[in-house]
């Protein structure tokens, strides 16, 4: 998918100025912050949940440790049970292998339940020009197909910025069907749709929440029962997934589960949690006959041996956009790439370049909130600011805010001057202020008189009037 | 109990009464208060624009300014947090000094909480009546615990009533640069944070870190309202 990114400031702008996605954003959001918080409760007292994110963190590190050799031992018990493992270096060898795929078995239309790798791929405009029709068969992410392949905003709920409304107009549209505004309606009909997909595709492409290397399996947790339908009812399911994914047993799955649908959702499990093992057997009735395994890197071995390894034990719950202050008010779209909110920040300018993503990591209060509710402990704040260092030490900032910065440090450093530009530099928002308890537009710093005053100083320093009641000049 | 008062440098250039009523809190839990003269900042805007030279620099001079003090108190959990938890991540590369700033760590303190857990202040100076909200600021609140102190000291103003405001702990949208940088989704959240605020009826917002209460006392002026204060806890404690 091309990232537009490096629109941020543009694309936030339109998110603030568009009052449907603002009040589909305050719906979505008491949703999931509560529902969480609910959720989470019944592990316990709060350190109950502290002692499982823990537990789900050392898991998650220790695998990345050693990451070659847990996937290693994945390819090979996936093998022993008769998949297909294949390697992707990018979005570009996905399509290619997909396709190839596809063609080896006659595959006309693929069924795709929910995933974001293909998202990076852009993997569905790659199949239609390879003639292979892809059906989305998520709700959310077939909505967004037929509403001329909109991008998702989010990454486990891909329609939060749309209403009820939106989609009853879309379906109306699209299916020419007598207009339904009762959800049960809405999603009947699309469910009468799909059923015809379900039972005429030859390929199902799915996603992968985790691959367990001592089986060689899949998990996908789901909602809707579209994956089930998917990875079971075509001859051929293409399981598509990053490297970083692979996790050593089942119960490291069962330890990961009690935190994931929870942090996600808000529910103590997710309506359907498969583990898929292996091609269909001669005495089984479902299941592929053919299964691949596509597992990519896309950027993911760089992260690997670097500073923000951390970042890759995510387990893609979304609470931190859920959580999040800036997300809450502009959404998924603004943040221009696959994946939005705080993990968006960091694995956008990790996967796509630093330079292409640069309003990013900037674009965060750093308030920690994404940090606190984490089910893998990814210190995300501390990532957003490192990707910060990592943009002043290739000198991408602005030069007017290096500039200012220096300056600023290196004033900082001299006390005496430092006295003097305070000492002045409140006399003249003072000034400015003109007797009023506010200033309505401050030119030294613009931004901050777009949307609020700013409050007038007092008009002296503290140093000033400490220094005066000490009785010193 | 020899304690250094941090002032941070938007309460030396924007509020300096903050400061001294920081001082007089302090003196009533019985500490003699020093107030080094050469302080300016201590340098988390450096840190957060991802210029870890300057950062460390300001550290340097902080740490040499304050380690000789039993205690170092702020009247800014943003600040506090910074010096306690930072100064010895970002001077990783210079051991001798991350030893020192580390050495200082356990004896900054967020002024709320020195008053409550370490100075055990007994009776609270000020006089303060009608109903408050309170803004739990991000960096005090969830990577100093700061929680129960602030409320713990109001509570003692006989007259004061607490509203909660439904997302006390949320986020006001301020983040320091972050707020110049993206002024208008700042704005949008202050404005949700003001919304959440004034809904409790109170006639003064109250938080323990003046950044916040700048963002959210420039969106309530932009709204339109004229009324409603916005103080920082060190002014409620001491108020006339």
């Amino acid at each position: 998918m091309e990232s537009r990114a490096h629109r941020f400031q543009a694309n936030a702008a339109d998110s603030l100025a568009n009052p449907v996605l603002q009040a589909n954003l305050r719906t979505a959001k008491g949703k999931f912050v509560d529902k969480r918080a609910i959720a989470l409760r019944e592990l316990g007292e709060a350190d109950a949940f502290e002692a499982t994110r823990e537990a789900a963190r050392a898991v998650r590190d220790s695998v990345l440790g050693d990451i070659d050799l847990w996937l290693e031992k994945f390819e090979e018990n996936a093998v022993a049970r008769g998949a297909a493992v294949l390697w992707a270096r990018d979005g570009a060898e996905i399509c290619r292998l997909v396709a190839e795929i596809g063609r080896r078995h006659g595959v006309a239309k693929a069924v795709k339940s929910k995933s974001m790798l293909s998202e990076e791929a852009g993997l569905n405009l790659a199949l239609e020009a390879s003639g292979i029709r892809p059906v989305e068969t998520d709700l959310g992410e077939y909505i967004l197909q037929i509403n001329r392949n909109e991008p998702p905003s989010h990454i486990i709920a891909p329609v939060v910025h749309k209403s009820l409304d939106e989609v009853a107009d879309l379906f109306h549209s699209v299916h020419k069907t007598p207009r339904k505004t009762e959800i049960p309606a809405l999603t009947r009909e699309a469910r009468e749709v799909l059923r015809e997909h379900f039972l005429t595709a030859e390929m199902g492409i799915s996603g992968g929440n985790f691959l367990i290397a001592e089986t060689g399996s899949v998990a996908l947790v789901t909602n809707e029962g579209n994956g089930r339908m998917v990875t079971t009812l075509p001859r051929v399911h293409v399981v598509i997934t990053g490297i970083e994914k692979v996790i050593p047993t089942l119960e490291d799955l069962c330890l990961l589960m009690r935190l994931l649908p929870r942090s996600a959702t808000g529910q103590s499990i997710s309506n359907y949690v498969s583990v898929l093992t292996g091609v269909k057997r001669p005495d089984e009735h479902d299941g592929p006959e053919h299964l691949y395994f596509i597992l990519v890197d896309n950027g993911r071995a760089d992260v690997v041996g670097s500073e923000f390894r951390d970042m890759l034990r995510c387990i893609r719950c979304g609470a931190c956009m859920n959580h999040c202050p800036v997300y809450q008010t502009i959404g998924g779209h603004a943040y221009g790439w696959v994946y939005p909110g705080p993990m968006g920040s960091v694995l956008t300018p990790l996967y796509t370049g630093i330079e292409n993503a640069i309003d990013l990591p900037q674009a965060a209060t750093l308030c920690n909130q994404c940090g606190v509710v984490c089910p893998v402990k990814i210190p995300l704040p501390d990532l957003l600011r490192k990707l910060r260092e990592k943009q002043v030490e290739r000198n991408l900032r602005p030069r007017f805010e290096r500039g200012a910065l220096k300056v600023w440090a290196w004033v900082a450093r001299h006390p005496t001057l430092y006295g003097i530009g305070a000492r002045l530099g409140v006399r003249y928002l003072k000034w400015l202020a003109g007797g009023k308890p506010s200033i309505a537009v401050l030119g030294t710093a613009p931004e901050w008189t777009k949307g609020r005053d700013f409050p007038a100083p007092e008009g002296r320093t503290f140093r000033e009037l400490y220094a005066r009641r000490r009785g010193k000049p | 109990m020899r304690v250094a008062l941090f002032v941070t440098c938007l309460v030396d250039l924007m509020r300096p009464k903050i400061g001294f009523a920081a001082i007089e809190l302090l003196e009533a839990a019985g500490c003699t208060v020093v107030v080094p003269t050469r302080q300016t900042c201590c340098g988390q805007p450096a840190w957060n624009s991802g210029d870890r030279a300057a950062a460390a620099q300001l550290a340097k001079k902080v740490i040499a300014e304050f380690e000789g003090f039993e205690h170092v108190v702020a009247p800014s959990g943003s600040c506090a947090d910074h010096i306690r938890n930072e100064y010895p991540v970002l001077l990783a590369g210079a051991p001798e000094w991350q030893a020192r700033a580390r050495a200082l760590a356990p004896r900054v303190h967020e002024l709320t909480d020195f008053l409550v857990r370490v100075a055990r202040l007994e009776r609270v100076p000020g006089c303060f009546a009608g109903r408050v909200t309170y803004h739990d600021s991000c960096a005090g609140l969830r990577r100093l615990g700061i929680k129960a102190q602030p409320r713990d000291l109001l509570a003692r103003l006989p007259g004061i009533e607490l509203q909660e405001m439904s997302g006390a702990e949320e986020c006001c949208g301020f983040g320091g640069a972050f707020s110049l940088k993206f002024g208008e989704i700042a704005a949008a959240i202050a404005q949700r944070k003001c919304a959440c605020a004034c809904a409790t009826g109170a006639a003064a917002i109250v938080g323990g870190d003046l950044g916040c209460l700048l963002n959210i006392e420039g969106k309530l002026r932009r709204m339109g309202d004229e009324t409603t204060r916005v103080l920082h806890i060190a002014e409620v404690l001491t108020a006339k």
